[in-house]
């Protein structure tokens, strides 16, 4: 219906959790257990081996392209830079601004999400209200409207935290709306039967059954909010990962601009982490098929 | 043959169905579900209700349980119409319809957080139920730890829970095993006799349904309809020598006639 193609990657329910439900009435020995577990931990480990061998592997590959005629800085270089900005403060405060400016905008957009999303699932007078505006404002890439925030908001933080926000809360409200649309209604009647009525329907049934979709969209909406940051940056900022970039391209500087892409990278990479892991933690009585 | 059975609606039926037709709009057409069905339970009874696909039966069960309307006719539990659903109907799903991310435990609890039953008491009559059904060691499993027949168990005891005077179970052993069905059924007639309550039972299981049952009712499809109440003068508690007996075996043979050759050709 109206799934986000970004979240097509990441529905609820199907990513690895870090250990299989094991079936409690599954007739498993003990000694079959173990050799199970034996059996799977030695896949992981071999797992971990396999991803740190292509890590090396990929650096190892970069050193020798850049060492060999691509005008590519080398390692050590970008590594001498990192430590160099490190030291004089300057990718503390550009990492700082960067991530200030995710966290306040994704932040605004989910708090606005999760209502409107609950909204325009559980009253449909809300949902043919709004539909047709998330639906249009969807199909514009934030960055398409930097040009008109900075006109109309010039180019303080307000419009790059605006732009972040709607691209936090577009994913977001989507997802949260799908997730209550998907509510079971076996649940709902199952609950109805048992004596709830509305309210205690939609806290005790509605919102817990949508937790999946919503952190899902929060997902997609931490990782659309992050990739608009440094896009508003390139564009206009004094201070941040996106304008440290923007600078060095001016003076060739291309130990800085690995910098500035590596640390998005690290960062990205952690606060994906660091949701999945609420998900798991909170999703973790979901059925996996 | 159709002997549509009009009870006259005694004061003391717990459940009287009286002149239910439901109808919804198929299309362009109109589709009854329900036609002109009449049907009276007595307090404590077990009623098992079979039929063809397309018969109603579910249909019937979702109005009696209150979650679907009637569009002519009534239904009446107690001699108060049926308006929306209550606790006083606790309803069995087919799907089982456990709340996943709820404990055994907070399942079997949840109606009792509903009625605002204090937390000390709450927890000693979903312990009371749950041991009822066998589950007291997986009181704090998940759902997903559970076998299917586990979870139908954990939805018997949250029905029972609420202290309901009528349980609607809606073919709930429909998707298990043969085996487990069977067991299932045992610990049904079993929780039933230690807590009387009156039963109406959906099944597709011809063998289930004389069982179970007081009384077998057959319906039939297009329109659906009462075909046949059929009477199960067998003593409870029901034992396996019983359903191996000739009685039962010559019950069975009726209520399959009655389900699979409604046209009459015998």
């Amino acid at each position: 219906m109206t799934a986000t193609a970004a979240a097509g990657t990441a529905t609820p329910g199907k990513h690895q959790a870090p250990e299989t439900a094991t079936t409690l009435t599954a007739t498993v020995s003990p000694q079959g257990a173990r050799a199970e577990k034996k059996r799977r931990s030695k896949r992981s480990r071999t797992m971990l081996a396999l991803n740190v061998f292509s890590v090396v592997a990929g650096i190892g590959i970069w050193w020798v392209l850049s060492v060999s005629g691509f005008r590519l800085p080398t390692p050590p270089q970008v590594l001498e830079r990192a430590i160099q900005l490190t030291v004089d403060g300057t990718l503390f405060v550009d990492a700082g601004a960067s991530l200030g400016r995710v966290l306040a905008g994704f932040a605004l957009g989910t708090a606005l999400a999760i209502p409107v999303g609950f909204l325009m699932g559980w009253y449909w007078v809300a949902r043919g209200l709004m539909e047709p505006w998330i639906q249009f404002f969807r199909t514009i890439p934030p960055l398409a409207i930097i040009p008109l925030v900075i006109v109309l908001m010039g180019i303080g933080e307000q419009p790059k935290i605006f732009v972040i926000f709607l691209a936090a809360f577009l994913s977001s409200v989507i997802s949260t709306y799908q997730g209550v649309v998907s509510v079971d209604r076996t649940l709902i009647n199952a609950a109805r039967v048992l004596g709830a009525k509305d309210p205690a329907i939609f806290a005790r049934v509605v919102v817990p059954a949508s937790t999946p979709f919503i952190l899902v969209g929060m997902r997609v909406g931490l990782g659309a909010a992050w990739a608009t940051v440094v896009a508003a940056e390139l564009i206009a900022a004094q201070v941040g990962l996106g304008a440290r970039m923007q600078a060095a391209q001016m003076y060739y500087d291309l130990p800085t601009i690995f910098v500035g892409l590596i640390t998005i990278g690290i960062f990205g990479l952690l606060m994906d982490r660091i949701l999945l892991f609420a998900e798991i933690k909170l999703t973790g009585w979901q059925e996996r098929r | 043959m159709t002997t549509s059975t009009l009870q006259p609606a005694t004061a003391a039926a717990k459940i009287s169905v009286r002149g239910v037709t439901k109808t919804f709009p198929l299309g362009n057409e109109v589709f009854t579900a329900l036609d002109n069905v009449s049907l009276d339970v007595a307090d404590n009874e077990f009623v098992t209700i079979v039929g063809p696909s397309g018969c109603g039966k579910s249909t019937m069960m979702n109005v009696l349980a209150g979650l679907e309307t009637v569009s002519t006719g009534q239904a009446l539990v107690d001699g108060i119409a049926v308006d929306g659903p209550g606790p006083e109907r606790g309803v069995i799903f087919q799907q089982y319809a456990l709340f996943p991310w709820l404990t055994v435990r907070k399942n079997v609890e949840f109606g009792l957080k509903t009625a605002k039953v204090p937390r000390a008491e709450r927890r000693e009559r979903a312990e009371h139920f749950i041991n009822l059904v066998g589950l007291s060691q997986f009181a704090d499993a998940l759902p997903k730890m559970l076998s299917g027949g586990m979870k139908q168990r954990c939805a018997i005891a949250r029905a029972y829970a609420v202290n309901p005077s009528i349980l609607l179970m809606d073919e709930p052993f429909g998707a298990l095993d043969a085996l487990t069905r069977v067991k299932l059924q045992e610990q049904l007639l079993e929780t039933w006799s230690q807590e009387k309550r009156t039963v109406v039972f959906i099944t597709h299981d011809v063998d289930e349904a004389v069982y179970l049952a007081n009384r077998v009712v057959v319906m039939a499809a297009r329109p659906g309809r009462i075909h046949e109440v059929i009477d199960v003068d067998l003593p409870y508690p029901r034992t396996e020598d019983m359903r191996l007996s000739p009685e039962f075996t010559a019950l069975r043979n009726r209520v399959w006639h009655a389900v699979y050759h409604q046209d009459g050709n015998h």
